[in-house]
């Protein structure tokens, strides 16, 4: 009499095993290229960070070439380091300003990403999962939400929160949560919606049904169940939410609600080159390399979030853009 | 198909006020007020009497007072912050310059993203395939101020082949509309490629050419119109977008719009005129939506309208 035995899963090289996630992100030359840039640019924002910002050494900011050729609106030049990319008005580097404001931007995108990330999936995945009333109410909220122009969220987020979190806070890292969060609390509907979707997909599938049998609580069926699965439409959506991000700082930038001065950001840097009539008043250097910096990052971030949902999201992945 | 136009049209009026009052509940919870905006010191007791003249002293009486105006008459009340035009009036000057910049935004982003679309997709990897890709590029990843700024400056203010700012003839609307329109022309040319894509691979396009049509037969008459379906969902909430504005490419370029209206009257906290300006572009959006699903059944009579179907 032969037994039953139990399936052995410990050898794991199955023939037709999906190859990891990793393997698959690294298929996309997209991925890979605007990546490897996305690294670069970052790395050198984040490295230079305690030099651009330290208090001690705030005359790396300012370019002074010597008492008598001090120049405030030096054009660039490559002999001097600081000279790179010219000065701004304030004979401040601008290289400096745009690796400070390069790290900022960054750090506001991901804040942004993290919220969207929090917030869509708990409400996807639970509406989603629970459906009737539940499902219908936040549904119903994230498109009253959609319908609601993002701007006045944004803004009126900023003016209600400013306040509180700057008495909270010191001045500057209050204004710069307030930027984190009144981004990202208008970043998430999106990806309550397709992780709501799915989660409808997947709830319908054995082994959901086979963890509910077996009595796992919802969490557990959240956590290790649902969420492994998301994984790929959360990297997918989390990685565009950061381009949007970037954008929508720089458009509040322009509005003259964004960063306090004198912190920077790309979108700062962009919108006070412009109110400074750089372009006419033959100052190329202070629109043209923020707005540089600024459209090749988002142009790898956009590269990279559409590789990702080649290779990740299957639904959407029928060809290559 | 007429039951599901009408349990859309009667759902309109139940989302429009849910959007009201959440838009009015933002606009009040906000601190500042557009009675405290001004320079000079101003009795309390005259800020108390105008406040009551606007119906404005409390959230009930607000909420009371313009509710019941805008169900019984669509009047919108006066503008807090500038107290001599009513809102009704502001949104009759800004609309119409921002719906004819906004329509001629749409009719090049749309023409001209099909267009790039569908042409990257059969010469896919060919020379207009990439031109297309970075125009697309570099719609999604500059802020549009930039762009504008950029427009201005070669086309204005080098070559003076347009009037660098103001509104009135056909030549003050290009560049704006133009800057206006790369945003969901990008989107526009990647959706229509992706789906352009998918269906060149198809088997009854295959089929097509095998039976001896010609490619531009084939290309615009048998996949166009399949692969331009998803294009069409995305174009209701583009065309609501812009036609109310963006404030962005108003502001650059000078021009009184809704944009404009609408950030100015969110930055003075006018309550009234935000609004105002919430309820236009719900009515626009709800009603491009509802367009956008008729309009489905027009390209792709495959799909059958029910109200089951949609279910909200």
């Amino acid at each position: 009499m032969s037994r039953i035995l139990p399936a052995d899963f410990s050898d794991r090289s199955f023939p037709d095993a999906p190859p990891s996630l990793w393997r698959r992100m690294m298929r996309s030359g997209r991925v890979v290229v605007g990546g490897a840039i996305l690294l670069l640019v970052a790395a050198a924002c984040l490295v230079s960070l305690p030099r651009t910002l330290d208090p001690d050494l705030e005359n790396h900011f300012y370019y002074d070439g010597g008492a008598d050729n001090w120049d405030w609106r030096a054009p660039p030049a490559a002999a001097e380091p600081a000279l790179w990319f010219g000065t701004d008005n304030l004979g401040r580097s601008l290289l400096a300003r745009c690796l400070t404001g390069g790290a900022i931007s960054l750090a506001i995108g991901l804040a942004a990403a993290v919220i969207a990330v929090v917030l869509g999936v708990s409400v996807g995945m639970v509406a989603g999962y629970r459906g009737g009333w539940t499902d219908a109410g936040l549904m119903r909220f994230v498109d009253v939400m959609y319908g609601l122009p993002y701007v006045l969220m944004i803004i009126i987020l900023k003016i209600s929160l400013e306040n509180p979190l700057q008495k909270l806070f010191d001045p500057k890292v209050g204004n710069l949560i307030v930027l984190f969060l009144a981004i990202g609390l208008v970043s998430w509907l999106t990806m309550a919606r397709v992780i709501r979707g799915q989660v409808l997909s997947l709830r319908g599938q054995p082994f959901i049904e086979a963890a509910r049998a077996a009595g796992l609580t919802e969490r557990r069926i959240f956590l290790h169940h649902l969420l492994p699965n998301l994984i790929g439409p959360i990297l997918v959506y989390a990685t565009l939410t950061v381009p949007q991000a970037i954008l929508q700082e720089s458009f509040l930038s322009f509005l003259g609600i964004g960063i306090q001065k004198p912190l920077p950001t790309w979108g700062s840097l962009t919108s006070e080159a412009l109110e400074a009539n750089a372009i006419l008043g033959g100052r190329w250097w202070l629109l043209a390399f923020p707005s540089a910096l600024l459209g090749l990052t988002l142009l790898c971030l956009n590269f990279v979030g559409d590789g990702l949902r080649d290779v990740l999201d299957p639904k959407r992945s029928s060809s290559r853009l | 198909m007429l039951r599901f136009l009408a349990l859309r049209i009667a759902q309109f009026p139940l989302i429009l006020a849910v959007i009201y009052l959440v838009t009015f509940l933002l606009v009040w919870v906000a601190p500042g007020s557009p009675f405290d905006r001004t320079e000079r010191v101003v009795d309390p007791r005259v800020t108390e009497l105008r406040k009551r003249q606007l119906h404005a002293e409390h959230w009930n009486t607000f909420l009371a007072h313009y509710s019941r105006q805008v169900l019984l008459h669509g009047d919108f009340g006066p503008s807090l912050a500038q107290a001599q035009f009513s809102v009704n009036e502001i949104l009759a000057r800004a609309l119409p310059t921002s719906a004819a910049l906004g329509c001629l935004a749409m009719l090049i982003a749309t023409v001209g993203g099909l267009g790039i679309g569908v042409i990257s997709a059969v010469r896919r990897g060919g020379a207009m395939d990439w031109i297309g890709l970075s125009v697309a590029l570099v719609g999604i990843s500059l802020p549009s101020f930039v762009v504008a700024a950029v427009l201005l400056m070669t086309f204005a203010v080098f070559w003076h082949w347009f009037p660098p700012n103001g509104w009135g003839t056909w030549r003050h609307m290009v560049l704006p509309s133009v800057a206006l329109s790369l945003m969901p022309m990008a989107y526009i040319s990647r959706l229509m490629r992706v789906s352009m894509l998918e269906i060149l691979s198809s088997d009854y396009v295959r089929t097509a050419r095998a039976k001896g049509l010609s490619r531009p037969a084939v290309v615009w008459k048998h996949c166009f119109r399949n692969a331009f379906l998803p294009v069409l969902s995305y174009l209701g909430p583009a065309t609501a977008m812009t036609l109310t504005g963006s404030f962005v490419v108003e502001h650059v370029f000078n021009i009184a719009g809704m944009g404009r209206e609408f950030v100015a009257s969110v930055q003075n906290r006018d309550q009234t005129l935000v609004l105002g300006v919430v309820v236009v572009y719900s009515v626009l959006l709800l009603g491009l939506n509802l367009l956008v699903d008729v309009l489905y059944t027009l390209v792709d009579p495959r799909i059958e309208l029910t109200a089951k179907a949609h279910g909200a």
